[in-house]
């Protein structure tokens, strides 16, 4: 009785494993064949799609790294992510916290023009966008993008820290006033400090949808030196059109950087993304 | 959505400071919103209106504000397009193949990786992996697996005798674009519903078990209708992301072969950008949002009402 208890449990598990293991070689496949295809010659890529190189070709990784466009681009793509990061959390949090600690008429009506903004699809303001960068002659510099990213990433992180900041205690606020603290004291030395996984969630956020960004990058910048990594992957995938392994590895060396700072900030990234559609 | 969860929280607003203080509260709120407020003026809602403007006349997008008043012309015109008949079509199979194939495969993974099996974390790690990839390493990244000389899925496909030139054949793009759209976000869906679901009481299910009920009948009656909440916003999610689908197409297919995978936020970059006729394209802009608002309302007024109510009274309960 028990041996025939227990085998059902065991066999039960190896179908379930079975469909992970083809979901997971659907996912994986396409990144192994860039990865490996990088160390191939063009002529092997088309012969040999699978298995490992025959002989391994370093020089498509060690080009890419050796170029100065890589490199730009890389600091492009992080300058602006950082920039728009720091601008879109300190302006919701400076909000946020009106919203969350103050009563006032028409907070309410304010704070729904807030949220009504992540009905907003960015494609609709994409052509006056354009129009008004030029206006103020931000195409081709890195601010243009820096404050349209912020201005959009402004309702979901002003949303995040306002339920945050509302959970912290009014007695704490009392104290701290008691104790002769401004309110902007009390915003920059407890609230903020106290805030710091809800901070670090909306920053995650932040990072993530500058760094993939490519349809404003793709009208803002049209000199070279100031374009993203997406840009310049669409570049030179058109430059090195039948170069084909090349373009893998400067593939697999741009995921690199997307895919480490996945693994660090994992629990924020889908904390984040979770909360945001879970409990709204 | 939050949009919806505005009313009851209210109720609880903070101490009234004292009189006394009164102008520098108004001062501090006013330093402390005016920043994003101005911000979200400026790029956010006066673009959106902006679009909506231009599109009631011919402009190329120079000199000022537009001036060469046409009306609705810019729409009778989209209307009467081929290519925009075609968007929409586009947009509907897109929708009707989330909503009937890449979810429920979300579901059932999900579920799949809520079962006690060895590795579940790691699984969960990979296969939401490529949704932080960008479109455009997602989108050049299949290109070359799906081009026709060299790519891999014809090679690899060739060993059960099919081949296609995949993204370059009219018949065969849509079904490629959908797949690399799985490959992309199935595992954002998958996390909603493991989160959604690590949110009904283990006990109940436990109960439903104890009662003797099979685990197809549990997921059925039990399971499947306490995830209403997760799913009825992930279909929302998708939709909404679906009516403005711009980077992969454009990276994939540009929208060909001769239009065929083209959606409205192509057909508006095309002519806004590539054409000047940012009159035009603005008419796209505006078809695209109001078709997002009428979406959100209806969805929202008649499909998560009962999530709203419950959420609402949640809310009220927790604070």
């Amino acid at each position: 009785m028990i041996h025939r208890k227990k085998a059902p449990a065991r066999t039960n598990t190896l179908p379930m494993h079975a469909i992970a293991w083809v979901v997971g070689a659907f996912i994986l496949i396409p990144v192994i064949y860039a990865f490996l295809g990088g160390f191939k010659a063009n002529s092997e890529l088309s012969g040999n799609p699978f298995g490992l190189p025959e002989t391994w070709v370093t020089a498509n990784y060690t080009d890419v790294l050796g170029s100065g466009s890589f490199w730009l681009q890389m600091w492009n793509s992080t300058f602006i992510a950082v920039a728009t990061t720091v601008l879109t959390v300190a302006l919701a949090a400076l909000a946020g916290f009106i919203f969350a600690r103050y009563a006032f008429r028409g907070r309410e009506l304010l704070f729904t023009v807030f949220t009504a903004g992540l009905m907003f699809p960015f494609a609709v303001a994409i052509l006056p966008i354009f129009v008004l960068l030029r206006t103020f002659g931000l195409l081709d510099n890195p601010l243009g993008v820096i404050l349209t990213q912020a201005a959009f990433g402004l309702p979901l992180t002003i949303i995040i820290l306002r339920g945050f900041f509302r959970s912290i205690p009014g007695e704490i606020e009392e104290a701290a006033i008691i104790d002769g603290c401004t309110p902007f004291g009390f915003f920059w030395r407890i609230l903020l400090p106290m805030a710091r996984p809800a901070i670090a969630t909306v920053s995650v956020l932040a990072i993530v949808g500058s760094w993939n960004n490519f349809m404003l990058p793709l009208v803002v910048f049209s000199e070279e030196a100031s374009w993203t990594l997406p840009l310049g992957i669409q570049q030179f995938q058109g430059q090195y059109a039948s170069d084909t392994a090349r373009i893998l590895a400067y593939l697999v060396l741009a995921m690199v950087p997307a895919l480490g700072f996945y693994a660090l900030a994992e629990r924020h990234l889908v904390g984040g993304l979770t909360a945001g559609a879970t409990k709204g | 959505m939050t949009i919806l969860t505005r009313g009851p929280e209210a109720v609880k607003l903070p101490v009234p400071a004292p009189a006394v203080k009164k102008r520098g509260r108004w001062l501090t709120i006013t330093l402390f919103l005016l920043p994003a407020f101005v911000l979200f003026l400026l790029l956010v809602v006066a673009p959106i209106l902006v679009a909506g403007y231009s599109s009631a006349f011919r402009w190329n997008g120079f000199g000022g504000l537009p001036t060469n008043f046409i009306g609705f012309d810019n729409f009778t015109r989209l209307f009467g397009t081929e290519i925009f008949a075609q968007d929409l079509w586009h947009l509907l199979v897109l929708v009707l193949f989330s909503v009937c194939v890449q979810l429920p495969f979300s579901l059932a993974i999900a579920m799949l990786l809520n079962q006690r099996i060895r590795g579940r974390a790691l699984y969960r790690v990979v296969f939401f992996a490529p949704y932080v990839l960008s479109e455009v390493i997602t989108g050049v990244l299949f290109s070359l697996i799906l081009s026709p000389g060299t790519g891999m899925a014809n090679r690899l496909l060739s060993v059960f005798g099919i081949e296609s030139e995949w993204l370059a054949d009219p018949n065969t793009v849509m079904p490629s674009l959908f797949l690399v759209m799985t490959w992309k976000y199935f595992g954002f869906h998958m996390m909603i519903y493991l989160a959604g679901r690590q949110n009904i009481p283990n006990e109940l299910i436990e109960a439903a078990q104890i009662d003797g009920a099979s685990t197809w009948k549990t997921f059925r009656h039990i399971t499947l209708p306490l995830l209403g909440p997760t799913i009825r916003i992930s279909i929302f999610l998708s939709v909404i992301y679906t009516i403005q689908l711009f980077d992969l197409v454009w990276i994939l297919t540009g929208g060909g072969p001769s239009h065929s995978s083209e959606t409205m936020a192509v057909t508006m970059m095309e002519y806004g950008f590539k054409r000047s006729q940012v009159g035009y394209a603005s008419a796209i802009s505006v078809v695209m949002f109001v078709l997002s608002l009428v979406f959100a309302l209806i969805y929202q007024r008649f499909v998560m009402r009962r999530d709203l109510e419950g959420a609402t009274t949640n809310i009220g309960g927790r604070r």
